[in-house]
């Protein structure tokens, strides 16, 4: 053991500097209160303070920092999406993750893989084609390769998955990466914390306070806060928080559960998706292999794990690597999903002045985590929503206007 | 294995079964407005709750209803559709 450590084990003070404070009282006023410390929350607490200089703010969570969907997803960033919209969106996000590590002052093990999204069918490989074209003219690098492209890149894949669901094709998408999705939220934290943005943890929001249509205040676990902004960034607790300002939407709750193996020596490079066989797996910087599957089959508020999901999705990773039959799954997991009806999140104003929703993240929330944090502080410090998630608002859905990202999403839709 | 009891079946496992979105009423689609059919089309009560369900058992092409808490995964009654329900 080194000897510093055993110093640490003796010592009767924590030497080691936090990386957030610890605040003993929540004050009864705020310029702003953030629900949800994940990812999206603190990098929007983050972005005012840094960019509109608004320090004031709270960032209220019932849990702990990160210890929703941030710390529940596989980590994969990527911007080979469907729509004009996503795309723009999700590449800004690429971008914005690829410096973060500078930005935050804090190795978030940002890894570019390259990102395969694997097609067994004939229609699949129509899509990716439409996919790959919409791409690049965009200017985002993400193309269609054969087969043997993909077994020179990814050696020990079965392109013929036992004969089963031979591959036709892949859209390949260089740039897709994956990250160490704790640090994305500690970084945000304590770069916001140091800017004097307070964190609370097991601080619940009960009830929100609307007076003509305007935010005034926070009911919380700890006392009432004074406010006139609120922002919702609580991904599968949204539909809870919406109720308390009687706002309906669309979205509905369905667990999405994951798993990882025991560490591996590295072996996979690459970022492997099938939409066919509903999998998708890459390899951590510890060795293990991360993997997660499609949604659970029906509504559940609920974070619990099951058997048939490991069972379906060794099934089809066999099919993929039959190497790897006797590999050991070390944990499983679930994150409650806020799903949308048309696969596209649901941000900015909304007909409650001063309530900004950040929601409808489903299945694609992590990879946009610093893009949701600039346009909602953009949108928070305006009142205004930004650019960027113009089509993304609550409203599309009464105009009829969805933003249709249904054969982007990579898996199980 | 979870099981859930159709109305016709018997209790069969959870696979054979399809989830079809909460009851809804539906609107008069002749006198509803856009923003009346927009609400029915999309909006859900997303917040966990006990809710009346669509299932559909794939192996006998039943429709029924269930009522089920959504937070708990509890399956209290199912019946068919119009018909009073026993407890699952």
């Amino acid at each position: 053991m080194p000897l510093r450590l055993l110093k640490f084990a003796l010592s009767r003070q924590y030497r080691e500097p936090r990386m957030f404070r610890a605040h003993d009282r929540l004050r009864d006023r705020y310029d702003a209160v953030i629900i949800g410390a994940g990812g999206h929350g603190l990098a929007a607490a983050y972005y005012l303070a840094r960019d509109y200089g608004m320090t004031d703010v709270a960032v209220l969570d019932k849990g702990y920092i990160g210890g929703g969907n941030t710390g529940r997803n596989t980590a994969i960033v990527r911007s080979n999406y469907l729509t004009v919209e996503g795309v723009r969106f999700y590449d800004e996000s690429v971008r914005l993750f690829s410096r973060l590590s500078q930005d935050l002052d804090l190795n978030i093990f940002y890894s570019e893989r390259g990102h395969f999204t694997l097609a067994h069918t004939e229609s699949t490989l129509r899509t990716m084609r439409w996919r790959a074209e919409v791409n690049k003219h965009l200017g985002v690098n993400s193309f269609v390769i054969a087969p043997r492209e993909i077994k020179r890149i990814c050696p020990s894949i079965d392109l013929d998955c036992g004969g089963h669901m031979p591959i036709t094709g892949a859209l390949y998408h260089p740039p897709g990466a994956i990250v160490r999705h704790d640090a994305v939220a500690w970084g945000y934290g304590r770069e916001a914390d140091r800017r004097g943005v307070e964190i609370h943890q097991q601080t619940a929001v009960t009830a929100i306070d609307v007076k003509n249509d305007q935010v005034v205040g926070v009911e919380t676990s700890r006392g009432y806060i004074r406010t006139s902004r609120v922002l919702s960034a609580v991904a599968g607790y949204t539909p809870r928080i919406t109720k308390m300002v009687g706002l309906r939407t669309p979205i509905t709750v369905q667990p999405l559960q994951a798993c990882v193996t025991e560490p591996l020596k590295p072996w996979l490079d690459s970022i492997i998706v099938s939409a066919n066989l509903h999998l998708y797996v890459s390899q951590s910087s510890r060795g293990e292999l991360v993997m997660g599957a499609s949604l659970d089959p029906y509504e559940l508020h609920s974070e619990r794990s099951t058997l048939d999901f490991v069972e379906g999705l060794a099934d089809h990773l066999l099919q993929l690597f039959p190497f790897l039959s006797d590999v050991k799954v070390n944990r499983q997991w679930a994150g409650m999903s806020d799903m949308t009806p048309d696969f596209s999140p649901i941000m900015g104003t909304t007909p409650i002045r001063g309530f900004y929703l950040d929601a409808g993240w489903g299945t694609w929330g992590f990879k946009a985590t610093p893009v949701c944090g600039t346009t909602m502080a953009y949108t928070v410090a305006n009142d205004c929503n930004h650019e960027l998630i113009a089509a993304f608002n609550l409203s599309r859905f009464e105009e009829y206007e969805l933003v249709g990202e249904k054969g982007a999403a990579s898996v199980g839709h | 294995m979870k099981l859930l009891r159709c109305p016709i079946n018997g209790l069969r496992p959870l696979q054979e079964f399809l989830f079809g979105g909460e009851l809804r009423d539906m609107p008069d689609p002749a006198v509803a407005t856009d923003r009346q059919w927009a609400d029915y089309v999309f909006n859900r009560q997303g917040e966990p709750g006990i809710r009346k369900e669509w299932w559909y058992h794939l192996a006998s092409g039943t429709w029924f209803i269930a009522e089920r808490d959504n937070a708990k995964d509890v399956i209290l009654r199912t019946y068919l559709y119009g018909a009073g329900g026993q407890d699952a």
